[in-house]
């Protein structure tokens, strides 16, 4: 569109300059210790650090309920996203607002707001208990952890594109003799799944890495309610620097890899719409 | 003009988007679910906060806040936002100047690398600069060692410490709100274009003018939203702080670890009051990105309108 013909603005080198020497400094200087680091290790050790049975325990937990809650997410994400959209209801912008919550409260406040909630003697807590679901420092706990920290990722993903999708093919999909039941499912839902895709990737990114909320609520018990990011602090405290850097190194290769596939996906989503 | 039409395509999208119909029971069964889920998750631990912080009366909440080691962390806490918000905004600038203005190889890139903190655990975070400047990180020799010819001798000569000390709660600071005020602008200048900047060029006008009269007036808002966010995150960063700091009461404890020990204390209340004060903070974020939002839409409507008028006339 613009052609490079015409004047050219100032302060180019210098901005540029300015951000890669900056970025290089804070960012990727820092991230390239850890591998340099872990790179140090022999194969060996390596692998007796990442595959110890407790560290084996911690992923399961991790990846396993960040798994779940992301899931969680995805349809009430989606009922969420839908209800702020299309209808009208006393309290809409409110709820619209508080969404973004989870991104705002530091994890450290949303840990212990939510353990004191679900405790044995907590609001909704003493309402499980009599049913025998135990929440606060049992997975559940750190379920519900997860799914707060991951809760405005689908919603903010699928809002936009259920904003602009046109009413005409829903009218069009009724016309033609569909039930409101399917048009949701063969027009609304596959104009939606990319983004869907996205806000869960986004989540259970987010979640791998949860440290601050989840200790709180987890229990912490090895082998049991003990998560990743927990393990490399206890290993750092130790002066396990090899064994914290081999296990970190394991967490950011797991990150890169999700963030290249959202980025991936949200590729493949832009082409799709042209 | 592309850009008018599809903004008129979108006002008048807003108007009619809430006309489409669905059984009543439809409607409020989904409403009732989606409330219950944000009531559940989000309204019930919000009003949790307030309520253990109220537990023991208004006299036991401010008490919280004249304990010495409390405000030792707020003092703490200010500083660490008030170095890392202002770096990070000077960055997010000469960012988004860099990639919105110019073209070149590689932006796709540097933009997937800006937003690299986020997709790092806040406790990896905090790990990299313990590798790089603890006991036995890669510059922790020259820290206190003096066996470097002069850099250890003007450290020792200084009694610099970083990790487990106030410089590495300031780094990892930086670290994980770095992308915050970048992320905001970039976008937002990509969509501005440079056409207005082009013109100010051809009308003799210095760079440092039109940053400041034309680029920086356009972007205000977004500016402004990026800050709060990038400072909301700054005050209450808990993971990658805590590995960098020493958990020295009065000394290296921001205010989210002071509750932390509060709470681990089973000093309930006041930990609750204290992390009241970051969760008010949360919710002024809250609304404040509302209020760039809402002048953002109005700032839009009207162009919009006004283009309206046009054709009419």
């Amino acid at each position: 569109m613009t052609s490079r013909r015409r004047p050219v603005l100032p302060g180019f080198g210098l901005s540029l300059g300015f951000t890669m020497a900056y970025l290089g400094l804070v960012v990727l200087i820092p991230l390239a210790a850890v591998f340099i680091k872990a790179s140090g290790l022999t194969w060996h050790d390596f692998l007796a650090a990442v595959g110890s049975p407790r560290v084996l325990a911690s992923y399961r937990v991790t990846f396993g309920v960040s798994f779940l809650a992301a899931l969680f997410n995805v349809p009430f994400g989606v009922i969420l996203a839908w209800v702020l959209v299309r209808y009208e209801f006393p309290g809409r912008r409110l709820v619209d607002a508080l969404v973004d919550l989870p991104f705002a409260l530091p994890t450290a406040v949303a840990g212990i707001a939510l353990t004191a909630v679900y405790a044995k003697n907590g609001w909704i807590g003493r309402w499980l208990e009599p049913l025998g679901i135990q929440v606060a420092y049992t997975w559940l706990g750190i379920w519900v952890a997860l799914t707060f920290i991951g809760l405005p990722f689908v919603v903010r993903t699928v809002q936009p594109i259920l904003e602009e999708l046109e009413p005409e093919l829903e009218e069009a999909a009724s016309t033609l003799g569909a039930t409101r039941g399917q048009t949701f499912r063969r027009v609304i839902l596959p104009a939606l799944r990319p983004a869907i895709i996205t806000g869960f990737a986004l989540a259970f990114a987010r979640a791998v890495g949860e440290y601050g909320s989840v200790v709180f609520i987890a229990g912490n018990r090895p082998l049991h309610t003990e998560i990743t990011p927990l393990l490399i602090i206890t290993k750092l405290e130790q002066y396990d620097y090899r064994g914290a850097t081999a296990l970190a190194s394991v967490l950011l290769f797991g990150s890169f890899g999700l963030l290249f596939l959202i980025q991936l996906l949200q590729r493949r989503a832009r082409r799709a719409a042209g | 003009m592309a850009g008018t039409v599809s903004t008129l395509a979108h006002v008048a999208k807003h108007r009619q988007r809430r006309s489409l119909g669905d059984p009543r029971w439809v409607r409020w069964s989904l409403i009732g679910l989606a409330l219950l889920f944000v009531g559940l998750f989000l309204v019930v631990p919000l009003a949790a906060v307030f309520t253990e912080a109220l537990r023991k009366g208004v006299g036991a909440y401010f008490a919280a806040f004249k304990d010495p080691d409390a405000q030792a962390a707020i003092r703490l806490t200010f500083l660490a936002a008030g170095i890392a918000v202002p770096l990070n905004l000077v960055f997010g600038l000469a960012a988004s100047w860099a990639i919105a203005k110019f073209e070149f190889r590689g932006k796709a890139l540097l933009i997937a690398l800006i937003e690299l903190p986020f997709a790092v655990s806040p406790v990896v975070s905090g790990l990299v600069y313990v590798l790089l400047f603890g006991a036995q990180g890669w510059f922790g020799p020259y820290l206190g060692a003096g066996d470097h010819p002069w850099l250890g001798s003007w450290i020792n000569a200084h009694d610099i410490q970083i990790i487990f000390a106030v410089p590495g709660i300031v780094l990892a600071t930086v670290f994980v709100t770095f992308p915050f005020v970048a992320r905001e602008l970039i976008p937002l200048m990509q969509a501005q274009g440079r056409d207005e900047e082009l013109a100010a060029v051809t009308l003799g006008a210095s760079g440092w003018q039109i940053f400041r009269r034309i680029t920086l007036p356009n972007v205000k808002w977004g500016l402004f939203y990026g800050v709060v966010l990038c400072n909301a995150r700054a005050m209450g960063e808990f993971g990658a702080v805590s590995v960098v700091s020493g958990h020295i009461r009065g000394q290296t404890n921001t205010i989210p670890l002071h509750v932390e020990i509060l709470y681990n204390e089973y000093n309930i209340q006041a930990a609750f009051a204290i992390a009241s004060l970051l969760t008010l903070l949360a919710l002024v974020t809250l609304v404040l990105k509302n209020l760039v939002e809402w002048r953002h839409r109005r700032v839009i409507e009207a162009a919009a309108a006004a283009d309206l008028r046009q054709f009419a006339s």
